[in-house]
């Protein structure tokens, strides 16, 4: 296990993929966006990429919102 | 004769722009962005909830196969966070037309004009689309146009005001200097609003809250939809001139 900072709370994973991190939340891959250390990870490398120690990690998708 | 307006290539015909925020539930947004006919929708970034994963999505209900989603920076408050929630956007989304607004100030939610020119900057040179919210200032459009924005949606009043348009002399000058379109972001509370917006000539208007806090939002979804095409049907159609007297419209002659 390591520990990341995930959308701002600092959390314990396992090691792996930000793929693996992603489909262990129960996210739909298909409906985020992740960013590591405030860059953006492309979608098609989300399983290639290795989480480490201390990633700060974003994720995110879309919600309501106005102007 | 469809009317229709494009931007950066790509033509709608819907000039209504409407948000999807502030209301009751996603049902009820679902039916108001059916009533208002529009084809795009502004839509926030945000943290997904980590603890509650399987929680109901915008998605689920409203289409993006559909309905064009237009990611909003609203709540960027520098160059910065509006940049990185953009870049955000188009990786979940895979679109590069969005929406930019950098925020100055909570009180009046005026953009910081400084920073969106700053922005539109950047995300032009990235690729991006950028649709800019900025002040009714046709000198600050033509810099934004200049600097990249593929449209300007100066605001008619402050954002969730329902002030309706302040300055129409403004918003009309914008449009007549500017060479890509204008719409309205901001400010309208009812439909009339909405129709002054079109009958001085802009692309169309956004709003959101005019809707969401109707008491019958899907009913004044389906008025905002009339009023911009009853607004923008005057403006096509040439108002008649003003006059200081009367001028009867039944002939003189023939009078008994």
């Amino acid at each position: 296990m390591i520990l990341v900072i995930l959308n701002g709370e600092t959390r314990q994973v396992r090691d792996g993929s930000i793929a693996d991190l992603v489909a262990s939340l129960g996210l739909d891959v298909k409906k985020v966006a992740v960013e590591r250390n405030r860059e953006i990870v492309p979608r098609s490398t989300l399983a290639d990429v290795a989480l480490c120690e201390g990633d700060a990690l974003e994720i995110v998708h879309f919600v309501g919102g106005g102007c | 004769m469809t009317d229709t307006w494009s931007v950066a290539g790509r033509t709608f015909t819907s000039r209504l722009i409407v948000g999807t925020g502030k209301y009751k539930d996603f049902e009820q947004n679902a039916a108001a962005v059916a009533a208002s006919g529009a084809e795009i929708v502004t839509v926030a970034v945000r943290r997904v909830n980590v603890s509650d994963p399987t929680a109901p999505m915008l998605t689920d209900y409203i289409d993006p196969k559909k309905i064009t989603y237009l990611p909003n920076t609203a709540g960027c408050f520098n160059a910065d966070d509006a940049i990185r929630t953009l870049r955000l956007a188009r990786e979940a989304g895979g679109w590069d037309l969005v929406k930019l607004e950098v925020l100055g100030e909570a009180k009046t939610l005026y953009p910081n004009m400084r920073e969106t020119l700053e922005a539109t900057e950047v995300l032009a040179k990235e690729g991006f689309l950028p649709m800019v919210y900025c002040v009714d200032d046709p000198i600050a459009a033509k810099q934004l146009e200049d600097a990249g924005a593929v449209a300007v949606m100066p605001l008619g009043a402050p954002i969730g005001s329902g002030l309706g348009i302040q300055n129409r002399v403004t918003i009309r000058l914008i449009v007549e200097g500017a060479s890509v379109p204008v719409l309205v972001d901001a400010g309208v509370g009812t439909a009339s609003d909405a129709a002054v917006a079109m009958e001085l000539g802009c692309d169309g208007v956004l709003m959101n809250t005019a809707i969401a806090e109707a008491k019958d939002p899907i009913r004044m979804a389906r008025a905002m939809k009339l009023a911009v095409e009853a607004g923008r049907d005057a403006y096509l159609s040439g108002r008649m001139g003003l006059r200081k007297y009367a001028d009867p419209s039944s002939p003189l002659a023939g009078l008994i």
